[in-house]
């Protein structure tokens, strides 16, 4: 449901990054959402950057509205609504490889933190990168890839992960980050033949399942996803190649 | 299983999908024939794209939702390929929304075209303006409208009302006069909700319209006065999530119902849950 919580913490992820902490009692699960609005800004969907009683949103300044919770300081007010949606299926004893691709380890950091599973980040360059401290600390191993090399692997977060699973067996990969990170990600989990559970993202009105704005093929990403498997992600049509605008339009993925 | 007919429409399940819910690209609306829906009435389509209000545009409440959608849809020119799949696969209704009697009649003739069983006519969105429940609450207008788009159609024609007005019956009347075939009630109730810790109004829009559990014996007393109004079939709406609901509107008059919110609070299963419980 609906609640309007105070900012408690602030952390400076990166140089347009920003984690804000409130304390809200709703039980969440690693993977869901929240919707989040204060007046001047228009309500968005964020990922739950921590899920215990001190529930976070971490937010990279992209817009106006990112702009605008920028300018949240300690004891400022939101409205948040939710948790929505399906997070991820933690299955006990699966070999597990999480990848994070940009702001989108956010959105997988609290299973990193609840599993302790191998985790690779990846990002354009070095000063992209957030919660490598965290990862570092919970995670068995923590591998990082930049594009231009600056740190870690030079390359994409795609190719480490098909290095790291030639050496290493695994039985699903977690992962969020943008949607051609996701596809190249899915097409080396088919060939591979590893499962997998993504965390997708597509225009969010309603939250709950009923408006119709985020579907994907027949899925709603709000209320089936937004984390979905392998099987469920095969079926989709819309995945890597279009979305929907406002209006319901589709729109093709550059 | 209650097997139903709106005048001329056969419903082998008497359970529909009420228009804005789950019915804005084919796929959904395929997947909502397939949880159970007996028929699915579109999101309301007009002349052009719409992006709708900016967001907020929803929230829950206690006893319902409040939305502010307004009317985001891709325009009639687009909506065809949504159809295309979906017309095939059950029936549909064409939900549509015009500023005068010749949009909504250009329109309808589109749905028409596309497969639609029906159209269905939104006078009655409390949230946007110069349409819906701006139009809807002038019996005159409604008359005009009905009539015009009767002429150009040969699908049933059902006019969605407002409950946001002391005159229901005579908007009903309006509907007969007209030559409507069908009257659904109700649309949502004109709404607000304030943040008390913003001192703002949430919905981007400011107010919207109520529905859910909140609205249903507003919904059920609509229909009852229609009922004594009109004698054209009546398809009941507003706060349905089981058989008893579903009943109260029978009784009250409907002959079959739609499921909007309940979709969202009790899943897609719902449609089926019901069916089976009547």
């Amino acid at each position: 449901m609906s609640d309007t919580v105070r900012i408690i913490g602030v952390t400076e992820d990166s140089f347009d990054t920003k984690t804000f902490e409130f304390q809200w009692d709703e039980r969440a699960s690693p993977g869901q959402f929240i919707m989040v609005w204060m007046p001047g800004m228009e309500e968005i969907p964020m990922s739950l950057s921590k899920t215990d009683r001190i529930k976070s949103i971490t937010v990279k300044n992209i817009g106006a509205d990112t702009h605008k919770l920028h300018s949240l300081g300690i004891g400022d007010p939101i409205r948040i609504r939710g948790p929505y949606g399906k997070g991820f299926d933690i299955k006990k004893g699966a070999r597990m490889l999480i990848v994070g691709g940009g702001v989108g380890i956010a959105a997988v950091i609290p299973v990193v933190k609840e599993t302790g599973a191998d985790t690779i980040i990846g990002a354009k360059t070095e000063k992209e990168i957030i919660m490598d401290d965290v990862a570092g600390k919970y995670s068995k191993n923590l591998w990082i890839s930049t594009d231009d090399g600056s740190r870690g692997y030079m390359g994409n977060a795609v190719q480490l992960m098909r290095e790291k699973a030639a050496e290493k067996e695994y039985d699903v990969v977690l992962a969020c980050g943008p949607e051609v990170m996701l596809y190249h990600l899915y097409n080396a989990c088919t060939e591979l033949d590893i499962d997998c559970q993504f965390s997708l993202e597509r225009h969010m009105k309603c939250g709950v399942g009923v408006c119709g704005s985020c579907m994907m093929d027949d899925v709603r990403i709000c209320k089936d996803g937004p984390v979905l498997n392998r099987e469920q992600i095969s079926k989709l049509k819309d995945f890597g190649t279009s979305k929907m605008d406002e209006c319901g339009r589709r729109v093709n993925l550059g | 299983m209650l097997v139903t007919s709106v005048g001329k429409l056969r419903l082998e399940r008497p359970g529909m999908v009420a228009s804005g819910i789950m019915d804005e690209t084919g796929p959904s609306m395929m997947r909502m024939l397939r949880s159970g829906a007996g028929a699915v009435v579109t999101k309301s389509i007009g002349t052009k794209p719409n992006p709708g209000h900016p967001n907020p545009v929803f929230t829950e409440l206690k006893a319902g939702y409040i939305n502010a959608m307004g009317l985001p849809n891709p325009g009639i020119e687009l909506f065809g390929e949504e159809m295309a799949a979906a017309a095939k696969a059950g029936h549909i209704i064409g939900s549509i929304y015009g500023s005068s009697p010749e949009e909504f009649s250009k329109l309808a003739g589109k749905m028409e075209e596309y497969g639609a069983a029906a159209v269905e006519l939104n006078l009655s969105c409390p949230h946007a303006t110069g349409y819906g429940m701006e139009l809807g609450t002038d019996p005159a207008v409604i008359r005009s409208i009905v009539s015009a788009v009767k002429s150009s159609v040969t699908i049933p024609v059902w006019t969605k009302l407002t409950p946001n007005t002391h005159m229901i019956k005579d908007l009903a009347v309006a509907v007969r006069e007209g030559g409507g075939d069908a009257i659904v009630a109700i649309n949502t109730v004109k709404a607000m909700v304030i943040s008390p810790q913003f001192g703002k109004p949430i919905l981007s829009n400011k107010f919207g319209g109520l529905s859910g559990p909140a609205i249903r014996s507003i919904g059920v007393r609509a229909v009852f006065d229609i009922r004594t109004a009109v004698d054209i079939p009546i398809v009941g709406v507003g706060g349905i999530s089981d058989w008893k609901d579903a009943v109260q509107y029978l009784i009250a008059g409907a002959c079959a119902f739609q499921v909007g919110s309940a979709v969202g609070t009790k899943g897609l299963g719902v449609f089926d849950t019901i069916n089976l419980e009547l």
